[in-house]
Parts: C-alpha cells; sequence; structure tokens
C-alpha cells in the first residue's frame, strides 16, 4: 500500500511523550519524584502501623542519608536500550504504554499478511469482538470491555509497509484514544519472525478504569501477552492450545473459523467412543 | 466414562465424567488399556504441588488403543499407542531444538500466566499435572483427549505387551534422561539418591551406558534390593553414614555424577531437611530438599549434578558456596520423552532394558484411591502401581517386584540386622 500521510495534518493530540515509543527517556529531562518521596513514606508508614515505622527507624539509621539520597538523585544517567515502555513509569502522560514481543517461527511477510487481514485479528484475539476494514485504511474493531460492555474503536491506518509494520492511530470519533504499532523484523539466527506490538491508549476512567480493567483481565498489557502467544500457536502449530476436553466447553479460538469446525464434525464419529460405563 | 479424580489433599476418588471428543485438530482420543501411578502422583496427592483443583482428572503415564482421530492427526483408528506425558507442539523453537518439555504452545495462554509469576516463563502443557502445566485431564481415565497427536503418541507393535511399553509415556525416558544428563563417562561412579521408579531406571541407565559403578541410596529395603537386582551397589542411609561411605567407594576422590530422584518431599531430618518439612507443613515454603543438598556435598569436584526430582516452588540453604567452589555441573528439567523414546522402544524390542522389574501391582482403575494409598504409605511392598481401567473393581495381581523378590530369600524385608561386630566392621 502507498503511504498516506494525510493524517498527518491532523490535530495530533497531547502525546506521545517524549520517546514513550522509542527508546527510553531517561537521558531526556523528564519529571523525577522529587523529595516528597520521603513524606509519602512516612505517610504510609502512619497509616501501616508500628511494624512499618520500625523498619522505617531501621532505614533511617542504616539507609543512605538526605546528602547522598540527592546525590544519587542528581547523578547524570546513562540512556540505557531498553524500549521505552519498560521504564520504572506506569504512565506516559495521559497515556498508558504497553507492548510485548513474542518470536514466531514463521517468515515475516506470512505473519504481516495475516495480521494485515483484519478478520483474523479476533481468531487470536480474546477480548476483539470483530474487525473489519470497512474502507480502505480505516479500520473498526468492537472490543470487549469488563462488566459485559462493548466498546467501538475505529482507526486510521497511519503507516503501513508491507513485511515490516502496520501502525494505527484512533479518529477523533472513537470511543477509545488509542495508538499503536505491530512491527516484524527477522529473528536473527533464522528463529523465525520478532513480532513487537506497541499500544498507548488513554484508559477510560483513568487510573481507576485501568485497575478495573486489570482485574477483568481486559487490560491491553494483559491482553496483548496472551493474544500475541495465541497468534505464536496459531501460525506456528496451527491450532490454539486448550485443556477443554468437549467441544461444547471450547471459546472461540478453538471453533476457529467455520471451515475447522465442518472438519470436525465431519471426522468426529461419536459412535466411536463406546457409551460410558457408567 | 470413569476417571480417577482429584477432591483435596489425600483425597482422590474414581467419578464418571463426560467422554471426551476432539476439539481442536490435531487432537486424537485414546481408549486406555493400562495406566500408571506416578511418584510425582504423589507430590499432588499431598497437596505440595500447586494448582491442582478440585474435579481434575489425574495421571500422566498412560497408553492405549486410538479410537478417534482429528483431521490433521497422523494416528489412525486402531492404532496401539504409548502417549508422552509432555505436550509438544513440534513447530516451536524448544520443540525443534528437541526440547519437548519446554514446548511454548501447549499450555493454554489463560493457564501460562501463573507459571509466568512463579517461574518467569510459563511451561509446557502435561497431562493430569495442576494448572501450572495447563490442567489438561489426565490419563487414569478410560478414554483422554491427545492434543497433538501428530506429534507426541508412539505407535507400538502388537508383540510388545503394556506392561513393557507403558513406561516410555515417562519414567523410563526419566531415568533414562537423568543418566544422560549426569553425562556417563568410562570409570565413573554414578550415585543414584532415591529407589524409587525413576532412580531404578536413572541406575539402570546409567549401567547400559558404561558407568563403571552404580550406586543407589535408600531406606527401603525392597526397593534397594531391587535396585541390588540390576547390578547396583546399595546403601542404606538408615544404617550407613552417607558422605563417608561414599567417598570410601570412590577411593576418596566422591562420586563422578550424582542424580537426585527424590525431588521435593525428601525424608528423614538430616541435611536441614526438618525445617524444611515444617516450613512446608505450614505452607510457606515448598520444596524439601534434604537429598539434593547431600548430593551436592557428596559429588566431586568438577562433577556433575542431574535432578530428574520433582520440585515445584522455592527452597532455603541451596548449597551454592558447594555449587560454586567444586565446580559444578547442574542438569535438570522435565523430561524431553519424544527426545528419547524411539531409541528406548528398539532397547526394550532387543532385550537391552527391564521395564517390568519393579511393577509390584496391577489392579484396576476402580481400586485406584487404595493404590495412591499403599503408593504412598507402603512404600517398601508398592514400588509401582498399574492400573487396568478395563479390569472389575477388587482383581488386583502381583508383579515382578513382588513375585520374584519374594522367592530371593534374604532380599525382603527381614528383622532389622544386629548391630555390627568389631570382624564385620574391619571386613572390607
Amino acid at each position: 500500500m502507498d503511504r498516506d500521510d494525510s493524517w498527518l495534518d491532523e490535530p495530533r493530540p497531547s502525546w506521545p511523550p517524549h520517546g514513550a515509543l522509542e527508546g527510553h527517556h531517561f537521558g531526556a529531562p523528564a519529571p523525577r519524584p522529587g523529595p516528597l518521596t520521603e513524606r509519602r513514606v512516612v505517610a504510609a508508614a502512619a497509616t501501616l502501623g508500628l511494624g512499618a515505622l520500625v523498619g522505617l527507624a531501621a532505614y533511617a539509621y542504616l539507609g543512605p542519608s538526605a546528602s547522598q539520597s540527592k546525590r544519587r538523585a542528581d547523578a547524570p544517567r546513562l540512556t540505557d536500550d531498553a524500549p521505552g515502555r519498560t521504564a520504572r513509569q506506569a504512565r506516559f502522560g495521559d497515556y498508558a504504554v504497553t507492548g510485548r514481543s513474542v518470536t514466531i517461527d514463521r517468515p515475516r511477510e506470512e505473519i504481516y499478511a495475516f495480521w494485515r487481514d483484519f478478520a483474523n485479528l479476533p481468531r487470536f484475539m480474546e477480548n476483539i469482538v470483530e474487525a473489519g476494514e470497512p474502507e480502505p485504511g480505516l479500520s473498526t474493531w468492537t472490543i470487549r470491555a469488563p462488566l459485559g460492555q462493548t466498546v467501538k474503536v475505529r482507526s486510521r491506518i497511519v503507516n503501513d509497509r508491507a513485511g515490516e509494520q502496520i501502525a494505527w492511530r484512533s479518529t477523533p470519533d472513537s470511543q477509545i484514544e488509542t495508538e499503536g504499532k505491530v512491527m516484524f523484523r527477522d529473528a536473527p539466527g533464522g528463529r523465525g519472525t520478532i513480532v513487537e506490538t506497541v499500544i498507548a491508549y488513554k484508559p477510560p476512567m483513568g487510573a481507576l478504569g485501568q485497575a478495573v480493567a486489570k482485574l477483568f483481565s481486559a487490560e491491553p498489557s494483559v491482553q496483548a501477552r496472551r493474544d500475541l502467544k495465541r497468534l505464536k500457536m496459531l501460525l506456528e502449530a496451527g491450532e490454539i492450545a486448550t485443556n477443554v476436553n468437549r467441544r461444547d466447553k471450547a471459546n472461540k479460538a478453538q471453533q476457529g473459523g467455520p471451515s475447522v469446525q465442518a472438519d470436525l464434525s465431519r471426522s468426529a464419529t461419536p459412535t466411536a467412543i463406546p457409551t460410558a460405563t457408567a | 466414562m470413569r476417571a480417577l479424580t482429584y477432591h483435596g489433599k489425600m483425597k482422590v476418588q474414581v467419578d464418571s465424567h463426560p467422554d471426551p471428543q476432539i476439539v481442536n485438530p490435531r487432537d486424537a482420543i485414546i481408549e486406555v488399556t493400562s495406566t500408571a501411578i506416578c511418584g510425582s502422583d504423589l507430590h499432588l496427592f499431598d497437596g505440595v504441588i500447586p494448582g491442582v483443583l478440585k474435579g481434575d482428572i489425574l495421571g500422566h503415564e498412560f497408553m492405549g488403543r486410538v479410537v478417534e482421530v482429528g483431521p490433521k492427526s497422523t494416528l489412525e483408528v486402531g492404532q496401539r499407542v504409548v502417549v508422552p506425558f509432555t505436550i509438544s507442539c513440534g513447530a516451536c523453537f524448544h520443540c525443534r531444538n528437541q526440547e519437548f518439555s519446554h514446548c511454548d504452545n501447549s499450555n493454554p495462554v489463560e493457564k501460562q500466566d501463573m507459571s509466568e509469576t512463579l517461574y518467569g516463563h510459563s511451561m509446557a502443557g502435561l497431562f493430569g499435572y495442576s494448572h501450572l502445566t495447563g490442567g489438561y485431564p489426565g490419563g487414569q481415565a478410560e478414554f483422554v483427549r491427545v492434543p497433538f497427536s501428530d506429534v507426541g503418541p508412539i505407535v507400538i507393535p502388537d508383540h510388545i505387551p503394556d506392561e513393557q511399553a507403558l513406561f516410555l509415556s515417562d519414567i523410563l525416558p526419566t531415568g533414562w534422561m537423568a543418566a544422560d544428563q549426569a553425562t556417563v563417562e568410562p570409570g565413573d561412579t554414578i550415585v543414584v539418591w532415591g529407589a524409587g521408579p525413576v532412580g531404578l531406571f536413572a541406575a539402570q541407565s546409567a549401567k547400559v551406558m558404561g558407568a563403571e559403578q552404580v550406586i543407589v541410596i535408600d531406606h527401603y529395603p525392597r526397593r534397594l534390593a531391587l535396585a541390588r537386582k540390576m547390578g547396583a551397589k546399595v546403601i542404606d542411609r538408615s544404617q550407613t553414614n552417607v558422605l563417608e561411605a561414599l567417598m570410601e567407594m570412590t577411593g576418596g576422590q566422591g562420586p563422578d555424577a550424582v542424580i537426585d530422584a527424590v525431588g521435593m518431599e525428601s525424608h528423614g531430618f538430616g541435611n536441614f531437611n526438618l525445617p524444611d518439612t515444617i516450613k512446608q507443613k505450614v505452607g510457606i515454603g515448598a520444596d524439601r530438599i534434604g537429598a539434593l543438598r547431600e548430593a551436592i556435598t557428596a559429588v566431586r569436584k568438577g562433577g556433575r549434578v542431574s535432578v530428574p526430582g520433582a520440585y515445584g516452588g522455592m527452597s532455603d540453604k541451596f548449597p551454592t558456596g558447594a555449587l560454586m567452589e567444586k565446580g559444578l555441573t547442574l542438569r535438570t528439567g522435565q523430561t524431553h520423552v519424544q527426545r528419547y523414546y524411539r531409541e528406548l522402544l528398539e532397547r526394550i524390542e532387543r532385550g537391552e532394558i527391564d521395564t517390568t522389574f519393579l511393577i509390584s501391582h496391577v489392579m484396576a482403575l476402580e481400586d485406584a484411591p487404595r493404590g495412591y494409598d499403599q503408593f504412598r504409605n507402603n512404600q517398601n511392598e508398592w514400588t509401582k502401581v498399574v492400573l487396568k481401567p478395563k479390569w472389575e473393581k477388587g482383581r488386583q495381581e502381583e508383579g515382578r517386584a513382588r513375585t520374584e523378590l519374594d522367592m530371593e530369600a534374604g532380599v525382603a524385608a527381614g528383622p532389622r540386622p544386629a548391630a555390627l561386630s568389631t570382624e564385620e566392621a574391619l571386613h572390607a
């Protein structure tokens, strides 16, 4: 697909924060916890009771002095090579940024093509009820949300390089503000393809919404991990593992496409198994 | 179908469950003809492995006939197969490296979170062995759904009886891999802690691989008698000072390789095992590593430590000093069954390996709860239990471990020997 740059003209939300999608921001003058931290510690200790106070006293006696802590905080830091999303901070501006990598022993082009056909996404993404591309470059996803809700996300494909990358950003009329990309690159040593996803999103209802979502395993960081593992299973093993031993207990991942079900019902010969003796 | 079901710590019973079906394209359904109780089933029975839920069907050593296949299975209905306890996709990085028990794709995604938190990485799927390893319904049942049936099951020729082939599912390759990971070299002394089924097979494997001397340590006389019967020297730890004996039996050098075939429920009160036991009982520690501590202390400098024994959590007082200062090599892992089972089947066919000498009891699946109880609490007499789903309740036969040992006078548990005389102590 030709690169569509029209999205560049669209008003851009106040994100991403510096480098959240790229390298660590440690080299940049990022906000740093100030001296308030110790006061917060004292406040927490008061609520946690005597035990914490004893610990704190021990820390005050044995731990670094105030001047040591300050010197450490002020010491220049090396910009490390870890992905920005693994930084020890939960938020990047208003956005939560999450991502996950998986190595799949299939060629890059094949995995790209599978992903680029958005109708395939519900096969391995547990919370995607439906996905499609009603017009070229515009995708719509229906996402299962906590408490039986669904959320509709409309996003524009902002970067699409065959065999390399698909990037998207939600349109202004979308129910969730989100932006993300999936990248494909050759794994070293002929081990297949490294598939890396990075997703930034504004959690509905902020930190509380994020916590609730996490509780229901609907949070993108949990989902990204599980979804990529399912993709790996589907592309490497041809099916998604399950421990259920009855078809009526299987979920959509096993039911796969209608074709798979048709195959199974053809081969399944209920009479082959003698009736249970009990 | 009928299947042995977990109902909580020390409580198992045979219940009715719906018959399994083909769910995924590579599945097959096996009608079980023989299955066995494994020493590691006792860890589940004792409630020391996390993630076993009430209602789970146990059992991971089983064989039987194929009764139904999915469209992508390469098996044929009617074939007689042994099923490895490890479920492996055959296509991922680990499977292609012959590390079948590390398969990335066989543990259901929802089940991987727990072991990823506990171990840093998820485990492969295993039959009937806790939800950490997938929560797959196990083989102590009339029927089993076998995923990836084009990769796992091995077809057994009809002239080999069930009992000879059954242990290809786990304990035979586990013992073989234990010896393989211990690396047997000419002139070596290999020492095995635990004369249970895996320890006995490890000792036999080390012999077959050419070890000069194999020594097996235990405190159950009948189990030691089995080890002696297949050519190993034995040490009864209740009579003998183990570390001193091993030094004296290896010319003051120490054994070249040691094998811990005991695992997380080590007996005795030596080697800091008492605090481990208390912690395990009150639930603040998982693994008792008394045998492993002793093995690491015993092995010679630059020696090899092989651990087929099952561990599940964390332990204290792991001898890191001895491990590092003596320059030891530590090799562990669930068994890569599919790496070894073809070669082992050939050795069984050629008569190079005896796979039935340790069977003490063959009984009906319906009586499995009694099998668990006896295998756990009467370890001297009950050395290996085979279960038959087709047998009617109450039918039970004795295995070679009983019939042959009972015929050999002196090896069966007699009265405790009197204290050694001066002459006996002076005797080399």
